[in-house]
């Protein structure tokens, strides 16, 4: 292709991409808000594909962009949509708009400074000599590390303790969710178009991911990605009012929740048990010892992130679905299903 | 001959973006727009997908060029009935 032309697409995306993140934080409605971040999480999925980094664009486009914009509709949805400010609202404001004001240049200054120096830092880097010492150490060692794709190499077998450490943060995260008690209502059950689309999505979601898992090996994908679009089934399931969204009973959860976590571990500290060094993998095991590993992050992943939509426990027998009735017909519906947080105490 | 086959049918895909654009920007009511948007999209995307096929090396990859088609075709058909359903719904509400 013309490198003019291709200039120009990355001119407009950045453009296209500052424009929509200034819109986004300027717009005054919330849910307009969340749509714009979610429309510029996929142009950043975008210039991250055109920085010829495809992982980084996946997973991007699957949790900056697809499951982040959910966890925070969800979350608009909990709270009253914002009036226009009436009066008394005016006069509460009227003391504090000075100290708001100052907070937000005090922001933008330290955010302008921050762009500065990182801006700073990358012309140095773009001066110097290329830092390719770790690409090259990389590409050398390719051969023992079991895949052939160096990202998902250096993820899950050179820096293998980084990636234990984001598995435990995510566990840490989950157990945070969880002491919130019991998750948001439910939907409504969804009308017979969206439910025939959960019905042929969900599958095909689970199939996507399973196939990213395994691909990871030799290109694009892994286990975050997988994990992402195994989380986005249980989130289309939830919006169509199912109520057990394919995530297992309690105890099986736990499983599946610390299922990273533990694997990871008990592979490093047999490893250790051998003699070798914790997640030093033999050269001739490493491939399947990544995608067990791999296997059991995916499911943690998608469990957590499952959670983190439902926004707390899952209660034992599934979820009620949310009071707000606008026809009669509805009205009746909900009636008949139990009032949140009244018999939602058990399990857990 | 089949660069330019699938340069006609991406460049046809884009003007139906086109369209498609200009009518959720210009048409006046939400159903116009919905009508507009989706329909011309879909179309664009399969003109798009069409002529990516073209060039895929292989036929896997081909045909998850249009798998890809077939997910974003149903899910902006029942994006574009739930957005239509809620705006008749608010519309016959006292």
């Amino acid at each position: 292709m013309n490198p003019v032309s291709l200039q120009l697409f990355d001119v407009l995306l950045l453009l296209s991409i500052v424009g929509l993140a200034w819109a986004s934080l300027a717009s005054p409605d919330d849910r307009r808000s969340v749509i714009l971040f979610m429309a510029l999480g996929l142009l950043l999925a975008l210039a991250w594909g055109r920085l010829l980094a495809p992982d980084v664009a996946l997973a991007e486009a699957a949790i900056g962009a697809g499951l982040s914009g959910a966890l925070l509709l969800a979350a608009l949805r909990e709270q009253p949509r914002r009036e226009a400010p009436g009066a008394t609202e005016a006069v509460a404001k009227r003391g504090s708009s000075r100290l708001q004001a100052m907070t937000q240049w005090v922001v933008t200054l330290l955010c302008a400074g921050l762009a500065g120096i990182l801006g700073w830092v990358l012309m140095h880097i773009f001066a110097g000599p290329p830092l390719d010492r770790l690409t090259q150490a990389v590409s050398a060692n390719l051969g023992v590390s079991g895949v052939s794709n160096p990202v998902t190499a250096v993820l899950l077998n050179f820096r293998g303790y980084d990636t234990l450490l984001e598995l435990a943060v995510l566990l840490t995260a989950v157990l945070g969710i969880l002491a919130l008690g019991p998750g948001r209502a439910g939907y409504q059950p969804a009308g017979p178009i969206f439910d025939a689309l959960a019905r042929s999505l969900a599958p095909l979601l689970i199939l996507v991911s399973a196939y990213l898992l395994w691909v990871g090996a030799h290109a694009p994908g892994g286990a975050f990605q997988a994990g992402a679009t195994l989380a986005a089934a249980g989130v289309v399931l939830r919006l169509a009012g199912r109520q057990r969204i394919g995530l297992p009973p309690e105890g099986a959860l736990r499983l599946v929740m610390t299922a990273g976590v533990g694997l990871f571990l008990a592979v490093g500290l047999s490893l250790l048990l051998m003699g070798r060094p914790f997640l030093g993998y033999p050269p001739a095991w490493a491939g399947a010892l990544i995608l067990v590993i791999e296997s059991a992050a995916m499911l943690s992943i998608a469990a957590t992130l499952v959670l983190a939509f439902i926004g707390g426990r899952l209660p034992a027998h599934g979820i009620p679905a949310a009071e707000p009735a606008t026809t009669r017909r509805e009205a009746i519906t909900t009636a008949a299903a139990p009032e949140r947080g009244g018999e939602e105490e058990s399990g857990c | 001959m089949i660069d330019v086959v699938s340069s006609l049918l991406i460049v046809a895909g884009v003007g139906f973006y086109l369209a498609g654009s200009i009518g959720l920007l210009r048409l006046p009511e939400l159903y116009a727009r919905l009508h507009a948007l989706t329909k011309a999209d879909n179309l664009g995307l399969g003109l798009l997908t069409a002529g990516l096929m073209l060039q895929s090396p292989d036929l896997l990859y081909a045909l998850k060029l249009l798998l890809i088609w077939l997910a974003v075709l149903a899910a902006s058909a029942t994006s574009a009935h739930l957005i239509a359903r809620h705006a008749r719904r608010r519309e016959t509400r006292p």
